[in-house]
C-alpha cells in the first residue's frame, strides 16, 4: 500500500530529471506496477478493511475506484509512448514532453491517494492536487484553445473545491458537536457517531459537497469546464480526466453520502443526487446530437455517464448500487478506450472535426474497429460491461419503485447511443472524399494544415509534422497506441460477460457500506 | 446585525464584539477588492484581509486556550499576507502589469457590469448569505454565530468577484479570497481542526497559487492582455 503511494511519485521525479527515453520506460513500468499492486489489494479489500498508519484506509468502496484508476494509469502510460513519440518536434518541445510524463505520474499518484485516505480533509487535499496538476496538463500543448480551457478549468474547479472545502469544514463542525473540539475528521469516526450529528449541519455539508465535488465530477449545471478541458487536453490526459478523475470526485461524494445517509436518513441525499443526475443526463444527451468535435462528443458522454451514476445511487437498491460500482469500472475502461481510439483518429487525420474525419475503418485496421467497439460499449450495447451495469441500475430503480427516473434513464441512454453512434459511424464508415482536402476548421489544432498528398511519407509513420503533406495510407500510427485499447476492450468484454467472483464480493461489501437496501 | 447577536448571546462580550469587528473588516476588504481599479491595490487588499484573519486566529487562540492556533496564525500570516502577495506582485511586475504599461495595470474596465450595479448586486448576495446562514441556527462555542454569517457573505462576494470581473488577476484573487472566507468559517466552526490538516490546506493553497501564476503567464503570453473577454472560442 505504501509502495502504491510512493511508486508514481518516484516515477514523476525520475521523469523530471532523466532523459525522455528513461522517463517513458519508468512511467510505463510504474503504471503496470501500480495496477498490479491494486490487483493484489482488491481481493484483500473484498474481505476486510485495511487500516494503515491511522490516515490510510482501503475498504471495498475505495478499492473499486483504485481499480479504475490503476487500470487507466497503466493503459495510458503505455499509450503515451506511442502518442508522444509520434509527435513532431515542432509541435511539442522536449521540455513540455518531459512535463507531460512527470505530470501523468503525479496526476495518477494524487488520484490513487484520494481513495486511500480515511481522512476527509486529506481527501480534499488530494483532489485539489489533482486539479492543479491536471490543469497544467491541459495547458501543456501550447495552443490558444489549451490555454483557454486550462484557465476555465482551474478557476471553475478550484472555486468548486472551495465549496467542497467549506463542506469539509462543516463536516468537521458537525462532528465536533459529538466528538469534541479536536479530532481527526476520519469518516469512520463520523460514521460511528452519525446518529447523533446535528441534522442541519449535515444537510448543509452534503449539499455543499455535491455542488463542490460535483463541479469536478461534471454534474450539470457545474459541468461547463469539462468539455473544454477534455477536448483541448492531450489525449492521454483526456482519458485519465474522463475515466478516473471524474470517478474519484464521485468517490468523494459517496463518502459524504455515506455519512449523510447514516445521519439524516436516505431520502434527503438521494433526492439531491437524483436532481443533479437527471439534469446531467438530459442536458448532456441534447449536446451529444449535433456535436462537431469528436473529443467534445466524448466529453459530453462523460457528463451523461456521471448523471447515470448519480441517478443509480439515488435509487438506493442494492442492485442499483452494485450496478453503479460496475459502471465506474466499465466506464473507465470504455471511456479510456474511446478517447484513445479517437486520439488515433485525430492523429491520423489531423483534425478533431467530426465532419472532416472519414473512412476510419479503411485507414486504421486495428484502431478503427476498436474505437467502434468502445463507442458501442459506451452506448451500453449488450456484450459489454456498461450494458450489464446499466441493466442492474435500471433493475434496481424498478425494484425501488422509482419508475419515472428509470424511464427517463432508459430513454436518455437510448438517445445518447443514437447520438454517439450517428457521429461515430459517419467518421468510421463513410469513405474519405478522395481529392478534396478536409475543410480546415476553427479549432486551433488544425493550424497544421491538413492536405492530402499520396506518396510522400512511409506508411505507419507519424503524420503530425507541421505543414508536411499527409499520406493517408492504411496503417496504425503506432503499435503502442493499439495495445492498451485492445486490453481495454478485453476488460470490457470480461466485465460484461462474466465478471470475476472477487468483484462480486467486493461490490457486495461496498454496497453494504453505502447502506444498500435500507430505504 | 446587532439583533442577531442579541438573539444568540444576551449582551455581546468584548471578545464577541472584537471578533465581529474583525469579521466585518474582512468583508469590507472583500468589497474593496470587488470594486478596486488597480491591480496593485487589489493585491494589497488581499494581504490586508489575510492579516486580519491571522489576527482573529490569535484572538481565538488567546481567549480559548488553543495553542495550535498561534502556530496556524503565524503560518497563515507568513504565507497569505507575505509570500503569496509578494509572489503575485513579482509576477505582475515580470509581465509589466505593475509599473509598466498602464494598459495592463488598470483593470477598472474589466467589470462586466457597471461598478455601482455590481456592488449593489454583491450587497444583495452578501445579505442573502448572511441571513440564510443565520436562519440555519448553527452555533459555535468559540466565536459568535454572526462571524459565521459574515464569513459566508465573504465567500459569496468572492464568487461575485470571480463572476463579474473579466481579467485573470481579479479572478485569481477572487479564488484566493474565497479561500480566506473559508478560513474565516473554519475559525468560527472548526477552531479545533488539527494543525496538520490546516498546514496541508495552506500548502495546497501555495501549490494552487503557483499553478495560477503559471497559467496567468501562459494566458498573458498568448493573449497579450489580462482580459478574459476573448476566451470565448470554446463553446457548445
Amino acid at each position: 500500500m505504501l509502495l502504491l503511494l510512493t511508486l508514481p511519485l518516484a516515477a514523476a521525479l525520475i521523469c523530471l530529471r532523466a532523459p525522455l527515453a528513461v522517463g517513458r520506460t519508468v512511467t510505463a513500468a510504474s503504471g503496470a506496477a501500480s495496477f498490479a499492486l491494486v490487483l493484489v489489494l482488491v481481493p484483500a479489500a473484498a474481505r476486510h478493511d485495511i487500516d494503515y498508519l491511522r490516515v490510510l484506509r482501503v475498504d471495498a468502496l475505495s478499492a473499486v475506484f483504485m481499480l479504475a484508476t490503476g487500470f487507466l494509469y497503466a493503459a495510458v502510460a503505455v499509450y503515451s509512448i506511442g502518442y508522444l513519440s509520434g509527435e513532431g518536434a515542432g509541435h511539442m518541445a522536449g521540455r513540455r514532453t518531459r512535463m507531460l510524463w512527470a505530470g501523468l505520474n503525479l496526476f495518477a499518484w494524487a488520484m490513487l491517494a484520494a481513495p486511500m485516505t480515511s481522512n476527509l480533509a486529506l481527501m480534499w487535499v488530494a483532489i485539489e492536487v489533482t486539479t492543479v496538476i491536471s490543469a497544467l496538463l491541459v495547458a501543456v500543448e501550447d495552443t490558444d484553445g489549451a490555454a483557454e480551457a486550462a484557465w476555465k478549468y482551474v478557476l471553475l474547479a478550484s472555486a468548486g473545491l472551495g465549496l467542497a472545502l467549506l463542506a469539509t469544514i462543516f463536516a468537521y463542525y458537525a462532528g465536533s458537536q459529538v466528538l469534541g473540539q479536536s479530532y481527526d475528521l476520519g469518516f469512520t469516526q463520523l460514521l460511528a457517531v452519525a446518529g447523533r450529528l446535528p441534522h442541519a449541519a449535515v444537510e448543509l455539508t452534503f449539499v455543499l459537497a455535491v455542488l463542490g465535488f460535483g463541479t469536478k465530477m461534471g454534474l450539470v449545471p457545474v459541468h461547463t469546464w469539462l468539455p473544454d478541458a477534455h477536448s483541448e487536453a492531450p489525449t492521454p490526459v483526456s482519458a485519465l480526466l474522463s475515466g478516473s478523475l471524474l470517478a474519484v470526485s464521485f468517490y468523494a461524494i459517496l463518502r459524504f453520502y455515506q455519512v449523510t445517509e447514516a445521519a439524516v436518513g436516505p431520502a434527503f441525499p438521494r433526492n439531491v443526487l437524483l436532481v443533479f443526475g437527471v439534469a446531467s443526463l438530459l442536458l448532456s444527451v441534447l449536446y451529444l446530437f449535433g456535436q462537431r468535435d469528436v473529443k467534445r462528443l466524448l466529453a459530453y458522454s462523460s457528463v451523461e455517464h456521471m448523471g447515470i451514476l448519480a441517478i443509480g445511487v439515488s435509487f438506493g437498491a442494492p442492485a442499483a448500487l452494485a450496478g453503479v460500482l460496475l459502471h465506474v469500472l466499465a466506464h473507465a475502461a470504455a471511456k479510456g478506450n474511446a478517447f484513445m481510439g479517437a486520439g488515433v483518429l485525430v492523429r491520423k487525420l489531423g483534425t478533431k472535426q467530426i465532419s472532416a474525419i472519414r473512412g476510419g475503418l479503411d485507414l486504421l485496421p486495428w484502431s478503427g474497429p476498436l474505437f467502434l467497439l468502445a463507442v458501442f460499449a459506451l452506448g451500453a450495447m449488450p456484450p459489454f460491461g456498461l450494458f450489464r451495469s446499466e441493466f442492474e441500475i435500471v433493475a434496481g430503480g424498478l425494484a425501488s419503485r422509482s419508475y419515472v427516473p428509470s424511464a427517463i434513464l432508459i430513454i436518455a441512454v437510448t438517445a445518447a447511443f443514437l447520438g454517439l453512434a450517428a457521429s461515430v459511424t459517419r467518421m468510421l464508415m463513410l469513405p474519405l472524399p478522395r481529392p478534396a482536402a478536409p475543410v480546415p476548421d476553427r479549432v486551433p489544432v488544425a493550424a497544421r494544415s491538413v492536405a492530402e498528398g499520396p506518396g510522400s511519407a512511409q506508411p505507419g509513420t507519424d503524420v503530425a509534422a507541421p505543414a508536411a503533406p499527409l499520406a493517408l495510407t492504411r496503417g496504425e500510427p503506432s503499435a503502442w497506441m493499439v495495445v492498451p485499447v485492445a486490453a481495454g476492450a478485453v476488460a470490457l468484454l470480461w466485465l460484461g460477460l462474466h465478471p470475476p467472483a472477487v468483484l462480486d464480493e467486493l461490490f457486495a461489501r461496498a454496497v453494504a457500506l453505502l447502506g444498500g437496501g435500507a430505504s | 446585525m446587532s439583533g442577531v447577536v442579541a438573539a444568540t448571546v444576551a449582551a455581546p462580550s468584548a471578545l464577541a464584539g472584537g471578533a465581529n469587528v474583525i469579521a466585518v473588516g474582512v468583508l469590507l476588504a472583500e468589497f474593496g477588492m470587488f470594486r478596486q481599479a488597480l491591480l496593485r491595490d487589489q493585491v494589497r487588499l488581499y494581504a490586508a484581509q489575510s492579516a486580519l484573519i491571522s489576527a482573529l486566529a490569535i484572538v481565538v487562540a488567546a481567549t480559548r486556550h488553543l495553542p495550535d492556533l498561534y502556530a496556524l496564525a503565524a503560518l497563515s500570516f507568513a504565507l497569505k499576507a507575505v509570500i503569496v502577495p509578494v509572489v503575485l506582485r513579482r509576477m505582475l511586475r515580470g509581465i509589466g502589469a505593475i509599473g509598466g504599461d498602464p494598459r495592463w495595470s488598470d483593470i477598472a474596465g474589466s467589470h462586466a457590469l457597471s461598478v455601482a450595479s455590481a456592488v449593489l448586486i454583491a450587497i444583495a448576495v452578501a445579505a442573502f448569505g448572511f441571513f440564510t446562514v443565520a436562519a440555519l441556527g448553527l452555533t459555535s462555542p468559540v466565536l459568535p454565530a454572526t462571524a459565521l454569517s459574515i464569513s459566508v457573505a465573504v465567500i459569496l462576494v468572492a464568487f461575485m468577484l470571480m463572476i463579474v470581473r473579466r481579467d485573470v488577476i481579479s479572478q485569481a484573487i477572487g479564488f484566493l479570497s474565497l479561500e480566506n472566507g473559508v478560513s474565516l468559517t473554519a475559525l468560527v466552526v472548526a477552531a479545533g481542526l488539527p494543525l496538520i490538516l490546516e498546514i496541508a490546506f495552506l500548502f495546497d493553497l501555495l501549490v494552487a497559487v503557483v499553478v495560477f501564476g503559471l497559467l496567468i503567464r501562459v494566458h498573458h503570453g498568448r493573449a497579450e492582455s489580462m482580459s478574459t473577454a476573448d476566451l470565448t472560442s470554446l463553446r457548445g
